[in-house]
């Protein structure tokens, strides 16, 4: 590697050091050393300190000052509720499914009834599921394509 | 064994206001004490939701990515170690919920800059004439734009020093990489930054 691409190597690593002043004392020398010793790299650490302080001075809108107060709640409330969903889901699992075992149960076993309505019976069930199925997977995907969905109505 | 509870005052609820650190406020949300958790959301959520409007730029995105970001961190706050830096374990999660976000909203062809509200605000200064000011402003429009531009992790990194002001160090220990390489990822990001600005510096 020639004398030139290590001086150039070694000063992309101290530019930004030297433009957010984090150099220690050593490397604040040899980093000087090198703006005197080439006219590129004072032109360049110049542009960068310009780009720095145009960054640096950008500072976001603050927000309404409701939101501070009201924040910690939202994420308190949310957390109850995630709980409470997650709690309500287990029973439903459990009891829809306690509830399908039986249900099942009864269908097939009970000899009274005729082959036709427990056909029947499968039948509307099966077009349930199909349709809600069809439609939770249209309802995801139309949120996930949505444009307009973080636009308030 | 030193626990939080014997550091309550008796008689006050082990609740976020009788907590004094991140360390106390962990330990104590570890024991199941949900309230203590407010401790940690009250001490960061402004830092986390100018990180999230910095990363997603919009308003209303940044407040529920901020607030999703502290849900997921109470649900796996057990198995964190309270000797560690909460907000650097936060932020990892803060940035996987945005950068998802950016993916999706990417998937569906909408820009950041599409998306992303103006959000600037100059600091006024006395000491400037309103010419000058509106040549700032004007300039700041312009810095956001191309940030707005900008690759994802390029923005972050411009954000996390310009913007909020960490250190290298933390910077290092918030994306988990040397210092080094903070520095080598700070000068591609600024370079970018720079050459959208072409005119800035013409």
């Amino acid at each position: 590697m020639s004398h030139g691409n290590t001086d150039q190597d070694r000063f992309k690593i101290l530019l930004m050091g030297a433009v957010d002043n984090e150099l220690n004392a050593d490397e604040r020398k040899e980093f000087e050393r090198l703006l005197a010793d080439n006219p590129a790299f004072k032109k360049e650490y110049q542009e960068y300190v310009k780009l720095k302080e145009a960054t640096k001075n950008m500072k976001f809108k603050n927000p309404p000052a409701e939101l501070w107060d009201s924040y910690w709640l939202n994420v308190y409330n949310r957390i109850e509720r995630g709980l409470g969903w997650i709690l309500l889901s287990i029973g439903c699992i459990i009891l829809l499914t306690f509830a399908g075992y039986h249900f099942f149960r009864v269908i097939v076993f009970e000899a009274n009834l005729p082959l036709i309505i427990k056909i029947s019976i499968f039948s509307v069930i099966a077009g349930l599921a199909v349709l809600l199925v069809s439609i939770v997977r249209e309802r995801i995907f139309i949120y996930k394509s949505d444009p307009y969905k973080e636009i308030k109505r | 064994m030193d626990t939080v509870e014997s550091t309550i005052k008796p008689g006050i609820p082990a609740g976020a206001f009788a907590i004094e650190n991140d360390r106390q406020a962990i330990i104590s949300c570890q024991q199941g004490n949900k309230q203590a958790f407010g401790f940690l959301v009250k001490k960061y959520m402004q830092r986390a939701y100018y990180t999230a409007l910095g990363l997603v730029g919009s308003h209303e995105n940044a407040v529920d990515l901020s607030q999703d970001a502290f849900i997921r961190a109470f649900r796996a706050i057990k198995k964190f170690d309270a000797e560690k830096n909460f907000f650097t374990w936060y932020y990892r999660i803060l940035r996987n919920l945005c950068f998802n976000f950016l993916r999706d909203r990417a998937r569906h062809a909408r820009s950041f800059s599409e998306v992303g509200e103006i959000t600037i605000n100059s600091m006024p200064d006395e000491s400037q004439n309103t010419a000058v000011m509106v040549e700032r402003n004007e300039l700041q429009q312009k810095v956001w734009d191309a940030l707005a531009k900008l690759k994802k992790h390029d923005r972050e990194i411009i954000i996390l020093k310009d913007i909020q002001d960490f250190s290298y160090k933390e910077i290092a220990e918030i994306l988990d990489c040397p210092i080094g390489t903070v520095m080598s990822r700070l000068y591609n990001a600024r370079k970018a930054l720079k050459a959208k600005l072409e005119r800035f510096y013409a």
